[in-house]
């Protein structure tokens, strides 16, 4: 089994784990990393500098000191680096990202069950929302 | 509250929603294969908790002593398995040598050792490896790719409720002076089912 890139196993930019496998701790955070992955296999992004931008963020949380309300997470640094990595590979730019996101949490309710189980129902509302961008 | 469950449009969830909606109509990803890639690297490093118990047996032939003897109050030395399998009363742990391969199934159900080898594979709770573990086993090892020679003794071990086993694979060729640390990086999570040799 060959994986595209090796992973940090210690250090600040090491994904969480348990007992050696990935601990995702919600399916987002899974799709999140699935689509890094999938990105950096087909050579669209540079594994190197997204790790270079992960670091970064991390960083720059610490050194936010958030308040005690905001608990750590790792994939959240991992989806501002991934956003970062978009932008400036020309992939996905802000605008367009912050106008979908708008549109897809304005569903209305009922629509957003994030689970695995809806995934499909969940992906072909997203795609409508894509296409209504477009008209 | 998680950030799983916001529903605004600053939940990470949504905002992940909406990368891969705008990655797919690019036509810069696929979405069934952003899901064989997660998978893929769910294990890219295997149960590091066996395979730490492993590789200390390895090295330390009275870690190995105790550990053949009674599994649990082993794998507790090294600060494993004190909440993750409460339940379970027993692990035996078999150990591969040259005459004998051992081989790990669930026939009822999918007992395994969570304890020390995390989430069980989804193959092992198919009804197909459940029922061929036992009924020939050698076959099924040579479709996985492992071929037994026939003087070498197959013991398939049958885990339940009380009881869960796990292979104490042989230690490679090659592997004289290395660290417990760099064991433990060799040692997959189908040689401690019992499906590999390392």
């Amino acid at each position: 089994m060959t994986l595209p890139v090796r992973l940090d196993e210690d250090g600040a930019a090491a994904p969480p784990r348990e007992n050696g496998e990935l601990a995702f701790s919600a399916p987002w955070e899974s799709r999140l990393f699935g689509l890094t992955m999938a990105l950096v296999e087909a050579g669209r992004l540079d594994w190197e500098e997204f790790r270079g931008r992960l670091i970064v963020r991390i960083a720059a949380w610490e050194k936010r000191a958030p308040s005690a309300g905001e608990s750590w997470n790792y994939w959240q640094r991992w989806r501002e680096a991934f956003e970062d990595s978009l932008e400036a590979a020309g992939l996905v730019n802000q605008p367009e990202l912050d106008d979908l996101t708008r549109r897809l949490a304005a569903r209305p309710h009922g629509h957003d069950h994030h689970n695995d189980h809806h995934h499909h129902h969940h992906e072909e509302h997203a795609a409508h929302a894509v296409e209504e961008t477009d008209q | 509250m998680t950030a799983d469950h916001q529903h605004g449009s600053d939940s990470p969830a949504t905002r992940t929603e909406a990368i891969e909606a705008l990655l797919v109509k690019k036509g810069l990803v696929q979405s069934a294969a952003v899901d064989a890639l997660v998978e893929r690297y769910e294990q890219d490093i295997g149960p590091l908790r066996g395979a730490r118990v492993v590789a200390q047996a390895w090295t330390d032939p009275a870690f190995r002593a105790r550990l053949l003897e009674d599994g649990m109050p082993a794998i507790r030395e090294l600060g494993f398995g004190d909440n993750t399998d409460a339940h379970v009363a027993r692990l035996v742990v078999k150990e591969n040598t040259e005459s004998v391969h051992n081989l790990i199934v669930c026939t009822l159900c999918s007992c395994y050792p969570w304890a020390v080898l995390g989430l069980p594979p989804a193959w092992y709770k198919s009804p197909a490896y459940r029922s061929r573990a036992v009924r020939e086993p050698r076959r099924l090892l040579g479709e996985l790719g492992l071929d037994l020679p026939a003087d070498v003794e197959v013991r398939v071990w049958d885990s339940s409720a009380e009881v869960r086993y796990m292979v104490l694979p042989q230690r490679p060729r090659g592997t004289v002076g290395l660290s417990v640390e760099e064991l433990t990086g060799l040692v997959t999570r189908d040689s401690m089912i019992g499906v590999e040799q390392l």
